[in-house]
């Protein structure tokens, strides 16, 4: 599903240089439900971005369903996070000026779709997570847990074969922290969706089928 | 697709409401004095009533004598114009020759009033090149001017002034002290039609003097009707070879002995009037680069504005910049957004100027301060003006939005976009 070979990160500034990855192996299997764990600033959320082609590594290559990212054009690069990957934030990230529904077609905005499609689909994605009441709502009117799952209706509204969520439970509750937890075991397991997320907290990490752990940017375990 | 963008650039015009009001203010006052620049130009440049034949209008406005210790430019006078360039009359490509003085103001009192009108001195062929409405009567002729005869046509305004609206065929009116039967009523001619404009015509030859006939530098001007523009170079080569005829014949040749001028076109004159020296050439394409420079310089600053408006927008949108990317927005795709969001912004500057450009012309429309002016924004200024917004849109928005796609989703992500 994605691979990364020999994947090294460096970041330079004029006076010093900064090791954020050491040349990771690493491969995630269709179906899998993975965390990767590590202190912070271990490189944990930089090995997500490289998964997920938001970034590019300094040295070494990463595969999204068997095509090395170096090869593809900004066109084929964007097609694929389009159809093949969706994202979930810490931050959240949700475009405040968009009302609920429309942050969740933006997926799907980049695809041939009539306005119709998208907006069932987005409906349909907001009643997975439980939000179809809120679809009117503008996400300062929501509560973090709130628009943490109108973000997971984002990421999976495209239907794509891999979820990357960069602890996606950091900024909420532990309550609301299960219920994201829940709804991401859900995907795994009744639609085979798979899930690499970041997480600092061994709770959540024990309910994954296995657990990825970085230290100083290198692969411990 | 385009329903989101659109939504989102009125939601981003609305969030920084002062950004936007700067924005618009710059483009919609630019726009405001571009268009009603162009409106005046087009007023004097472009084919209007009465003279819709300028783009088979050749003139000879105005002359420079230059000899070894002297030189002079003016306005030719009748005797030369009478002699050398009336004659191209008989050339195949010339349609007629008409000669004129510029309007001038006299005085007139009726019951009491005084009155002040233009009056200009013309031939009968005048009435061939220009394209006069008659509300009443016709021209004077040929003939009339021949036998001096004290006949006029007045415009509408005199009529009210002299007559009080009622019908003026066939009645008298005592202009600055000479007395003509008018023998036609037409339409008002804005001021800035340079050529035909004044409020009462009457023939050359009633001047009270005949000094004029003799000049070689004087107040006249002539145009040559062409009956095509096909026709132009011949007509310019034969008023060439004319001057150089003339040159041995000139009246002050202890003073002058060479005369520069040409057969031009209303933007031909001007350009050999300000660029040339010595009137000896006419470039009009170095006038028009002078004025699309003008205007590109003008029109530089607020598209600077707009840009680096547009780049500290981009910072506090770097968020939304990544997230489009992080779901597939290809650089493409977000140029494509920045660029319709700026046009968004630009159109509405746009319409404003326009609003504002309308309600300047009809202020001076309605002011009085020049006369019989009708300024209008007709439609191809309002589509010059749809362009210039456009241009402006696509200019400055290009830029921020090719810089912003170059970023990697995860820098705008984090924030740090530049």
């Amino acid at each position: 599903m994605i691979r990364l070979d020999k994947v090294s990160k460096m970041y330079r500034t004029e006076r010093i240089e900064t090791t954020a990855l050491d040349n990771i192996n690493f491969a995630v299997e269709p179906g899998e439900f993975i965390s990767i764990m590590g202190p912070s600033g271990c490189g944990k959320s930089t090995l997500l971005n490289l998964m997920g082609l938001l970034d590019e590594p300094t040295s070494g290559q990463v595969a999204v369903d068997g095509r090395t990212a170096e090869r593809l054009s900004d066109r084929e690069m964007a097609r694929l996070r389009n159809e093949r990957i969706g994202f979930v934030f810490q931050q959240f990230h949700l475009i405040s000026d968009l009302s609920v529904l429309d942050n969740v077609e933006i997926p799907l905005l980049y695809r041939r779709m009539s306005g119709r499609e998208r907006s069932q689909a987005a409906l349909a994605a907001l009643d997975r997570v439980g939000l179809s009441s809120r679809t009117r709502h503008f996400p300062s009117q929501l509560s973090g847990g709130q628009q943490q799952r109108v973000a997971i209706a984002r990421a999976v509204v495209g239907r794509p074969k891999v979820l990357l969520a960069d602890e996606p439970t950091g900024n909420l509750d532990s309550q609301m922290g299960d219920e994201i937890m829940d709804i991401l075991e859900s995907l795994n397991r009744e639609e085979g969706t798979t899930i690499v997320m970041v997480t600092h907290d061994p709770r959540l990490a024990e309910r994954t089928h296995r657990t990825v752990r970085l230290f100083d940017g290198r692969q411990v375990q | 697709m385009l329903g989101n963008y659109l939504k989102i650039a009125v939601k981003v015009l609305l969030r920084r409401k002062f950004f936007t009001f700067i924005s618009l203010f710059g483009i919609s006052v630019s726009l405001l004095v571009l268009l009603v620049t162009a409106a005046l130009l087009d007023h004097v440049f472009a084919p209007h009533a009465p003279e819709v034949r300028s783009d088979r209008t050749l003139g000879m406005y105005m002359i420079s004598m230059q000899g070894p210790h002297a030189s002079g430019n003016s306005q030719p006078g009748y005797g030369f114009l009478d002699r050398w360039v009336r004659p191209m009359a008989g050339m195949a490509e010339v349609e007629t020759v008409s000669i004129f003085r510029g309007a001038q103001r006299r005085l007139s009192y009726v019951d009491g009033r005084r009155i002040e009108s233009y009056l200009k001195q013309t031939d009968g062929e005048f009435w061939r090149v220009y394209s006069f409405d008659f509300l009443e009567g016709g021209p004077f002729l040929p003939d009339d001017e021949k036998n001096a005869r004290a006949v006029a046509v007045i415009n509408e305004t005199t009529r009210q002034r002299f007559f009080g609206g009622a019908p003026a065929v066939g009645r008298g009116l005592t202009v600055d002290g000479q007395r003509f039967r008018v023998v036609g009523v037409v339409k008002d001619v804005p001021f800035l039609r340079f050529l035909s404009f004044s409020d009462i015509w009457v023939p050359t030859s009633t001047s009270r003097s005949q000094a004029y006939r003799t000049d070689w530098r004087g107040d006249f001007q002539a145009v040559l009707l062409a009956r095509d523009r096909s026709g132009f170079p011949a007509i310019k080569r034969e008023l060439a070879a004319r001057l150089r005829q003339a040159e041995k014949q000139m009246p002050e040749r202890d003073l002058f002995d060479h005369i520069y001028g040409g057969a031009d076109t209303l933007f031909e004159a001007t350009a050999r009037a300000l660029l040339s020296d010595g009137m000896r050439e006419t470039h009009p394409e170095k006038l028009l680069a002078l004025m699309l420079t003008g205007m590109a310089f003008f029109l530089l600053l607020p598209t600077l504005n707009l840009v680096n408006i547009n780049l500290s927008r981009i910072l506090e949108r770097s968020s939304e910049i990544g997230v489009r990317k992080a779901f597939g927005a290809s650089s493409g795709a977000l140029i494509g957004q920045l660029v319709i969001e700026n046009v968004v912004l630009t159109l509405i500057g746009g319409a404003i100027g326009l609003v504002l450009a309308a309600a300047v012309l009809a202020g001076i429309n309605a002011s009085g301060l020049v006369p019989y002016a009708q300024f209008a924004l007709n439609f191809r200024i309002f589509l010059q003006g749809l362009g210039i917004a456009l241009f402006f849109g696509l200019l400055s928005g290009i830029y921020p939005a090719w810089r912003m796609s170059k970023l990697r989703p995860v820098q705008a992500l984090q924030g740090r976009p530049m």
